[in-house]
C-alpha cells in the first residue's frame, strides 16, 4: 500500500474505528466536563488536536534516537509526560505572546489538556504501533503524525456530535436519579454504540 | 408615522438590548453567588471533623463511601471504563493504582516543605511518573499477563486525576502518615468502584466471573456489556445509584468547581466552571 493510501487509512480509522473516546476511553473527563456547548466543544478539540500532534511531533524521535539507541525504554513514561508539561507550558506562553488571539480562545484548555489520558496515549500508542522494528523513521514519523491528526480529528467528531446530543437533552424530561452524569453517560453509550456500526469499515 | 415607529421600535431594541443586559448580569451575580457558596458550603459532620479523618475507619469510610474517587468525585474515568471488561482486570488496574496513590502521597507530603509553589506540578508529575514506572515494571516481570491486559492504561495511570488531585488538595498539606493513610483510603475506594463495574460487565458480558464461567449466564451473554457503550451505561448506572443512595443520607451532590481538586489549578474555575 502506497504511502498516500496509508496516510488516508490512518485518519479514517482514527475518526471511525478506533475513535480515541468512544472505542478507546482516552480524554473522557474533557468529553463528559466540556462537551455542554458546542463552542467550548471545538475550542476544546482544536487544542486536543494542536497539542496531539506537536506532542507526537516531539515525542516519536526522542523515542527512536534517544531511549531507544540509549536503551532507556523503561524511561518511557517520565520522559514522555515531563516533556508533555514542557511543551505545553512553553505553547502557552508563546500564543500569549505573539498570538493574543489564539490564546484566548485555545489558552483556556491548555493546562487541562496537560493531563489528558489522550494525549499521553496518543504519544505512547503510535511508538508502539509504529515501532523501529516495523517502519524505515521517516516513514514511521509520518504515520504517527497522521494518526495523531487522525485521533485528534475523531476527538473532534465524537465531541462535536455528542455536545449537540447533550443541547437536544436540555429539553427533556429526565428523572431525578438520573439528571446530571447518569444521563449524559448513557447518552455517550448509545453515541459509542452508534461508532460501533463502523467496526470493519477500515482496513488497517 | 413612519418616524414614530423607526423611533418606537429603536426604543424597544434599545429596551430589549438593556433587558437582555440586565438578565445577563443577573445571571453572572447569581452564578457568582452560587459558586461562592458552594465554595462556603460547609462539609457535612462527618467530613469535616479532623478526628474522623484520621481514625483508620473515619478515614476508610471516607475514601470508600463518602468521597469515592470514581463515583462520587467522578474523577479517573477513563480506567474506569477502560480496565472493567474483566473483575480480574480490574483489581489489578485498582491494585496497581493504590499502590502508586500510597507511595506518591507519601513522597510528596514528605517533600512539601521543600518543593517550591511555583513548580510543584511538575514536581508532583515527576515524582508519580518515577511510581508508575516501578509498578509498570514490577507488573511486567510478576504479572505479565495482567500487563497485556490492561495494556497502555498502566502507564496512564501517571495522567489519573485522581493521584494528581489527592497530591494537590491533601498530602501537600498533612503528615507523612496521614496521606498514607488518604492514598490508601482512596485506592481502596478506587479499587471497590472497579471491582462492582468489573463484575457487572464480566457477569452480562461473558457470562463468567473471575475466569470461572457461570451456569445460565455463560450460555447467552449479552455482549454489549463488554464493549464500549456497555462501560459507558454501566458507569452512568452506578452513579445513579450512588447519587440515589447519597440522596437518601443527605450527602451533597458534587456540582461546580468548589469540589473540584483541580479547582486550584483549573483556569476555567474564575469563569464559572467546565460544567
Amino acid at each position: 500500500m502506497n504511502m498516500f493510501r496509508m496516510i488516508v487509512t490512518i485518519i479514517l480509522a482514527g475518526i471511525l474505528t478506533n475513535n480515541y473516546v468512544l472505542s478507546k476511553f482516552l480524554g473522557i473527563c474533557p468529553f463528559l466536563g466540556v462537551s455542554k456547548k458546542l463552542d467550548t466543544a471545538m475550542g476544546m478539540s482544536a487544542a486536543v488536536i494542536f497539542v496531539m500532534v506537536l506532542s507526537t511531533a516531539v515525542t516519536y524521535p526522542i523515542q527512536r534516537f534517544v531511549l531507544e539507541a540509549l536503551g532507556l525504554e523503561y524511561l518511557q513514561t517520565i520522559v514522555f509526560i515531563l516533556i508533555i508539561a514542557a511543551l505545553v507550558q512553553l505553547v502557552e506562553i508563546v500564543l500569549k505572546k505573539y498570538i493574543p488571539a489564539l490564546h484566548a480562545s485555545l489558552g483556556v484548555y491548555l493546562p487541562l489538556i496537560t493531563t489528558n489520558c489522550a494525549v499521553l496515549g496518543c504519544a505512547i500508542l503510535v511508538t508502539e504501533d509504529y515501532s523501529s522494528g516495523a517502519y524505515g523513521f521517516g516513514e514511521g514519523y509520518v504515520y504517527a503524525l497522521s494518526c495523531a491528526f487522525g485521533s485528534g480529528v475523531g476527538f473532534l467528531v465524537a465531541m462535536a456530535i455528542f455536545a449537540g446530543v447533550r443541547k437536544r437533552m436540555e429539553s427533556c424530561d429526565i428523572p431525578e436519579t438520573l439528571k446530571g452524569l447518569p444521563i449524559t453517560l448513557v447518552a455517550a453509550s448509545l453515541v459509542a454504540m452508534s461508532f460501533l456500526g463502523f467496526a470493519g469499515v477500515v482496513h488497517m | 408615522m413612519a418616524k414614530k415607529t423607526i423611533s418606537m421600535r429603536r426604543d424597544s431594541h434599545e429596551e430589549s438590548a438593556a433587558v437582555i443586559e440586565e438578565a445577563q448580569a443577573v445571571e453572572q451575580t447569581e452564578a457568582e453567588a452560587i459558586l461562592s457558596e458552594a465554595q462556603a458550603e460547609p462539609l457535612p459532620a462527618a467530613v469535616k471533623k479532623p478526628s474522623a479523618g484520621s481514625t483508620f475507619a473515619g478515614a476508610m469510610k471516607r475514601g470508600v463511601i463518602l468521597e469515592n474517587p470514581v463515583l462520587r468525585l467522578v474523577l479517573g474515568t477513563c480506567p474506569t471504563l477502560a480496565t472493567t471488561t474483566a473483575a480480574s482486570n480490574a483489581i489489578g488496574m485498582g491494585i496497581a493504582a493504590t499502590l502508586v496513590l500510597i507511595c506518591s502521597n507519601t513522597v510528596i507530603s514528605l517533600l512539601r516543605n521543600i518543593i517550591p509553589d511555583k513548580v510543584r506540578i511538575p514536581a508532583y508529575i515527576t515524582i508519580i511518573a518515577s511510581f508508575v514506572s516501578i509498578v509498570q515494571m514490577l507488573v511486567k516481570a510478576f504479572a505479565p499477563a495482567l500487563d497485556e491486559s490492561l495494556g497502555i492504561y498502566l502507564p496512564l495511570i501517571v495522567v489519573n486525576c485522581i493521584i494528581l488531585g489527592r497530591a494537590e488538595m491533601y498530602a501537600s498539606k498533612h503528615a507523612p502518615a496521614l496521606s498514607a493513610l488518604d492514598g490508601l483510603a482512596m485506592g481502596v475506594g478506587f479499587t471497590t468502584a472497579l471491582l462492582c463495574m468489573g463484575t457487572i460487565r464480566e457477569v452480562l458480558g461473558a457470562g463468567s466471573l473471575f475466569g470461572a464461567k457461570l451456569p445460565i449466564l455463560s450460555g447467552q451473554p449479552i455482549l454489549f456489556f463488554s464493549l464500549a457503550p456497555g462501560g459507558f451505561f454501566v458507569f452512568g448506572m452506578l452513579i445513579a445509584a450512588a447519587n440515589k443512595l447519597s440522596k437518601k443520607n443527605n450527602l451533597p451532590v458534587r456540582n461546580g468547581c468548589g469540589d473540584c481538586p483541580a479547582a486550584a489549578t483549573c483556569s476555567l474555575s474564575g469563569k464559572g466552571g467546565c460544567k
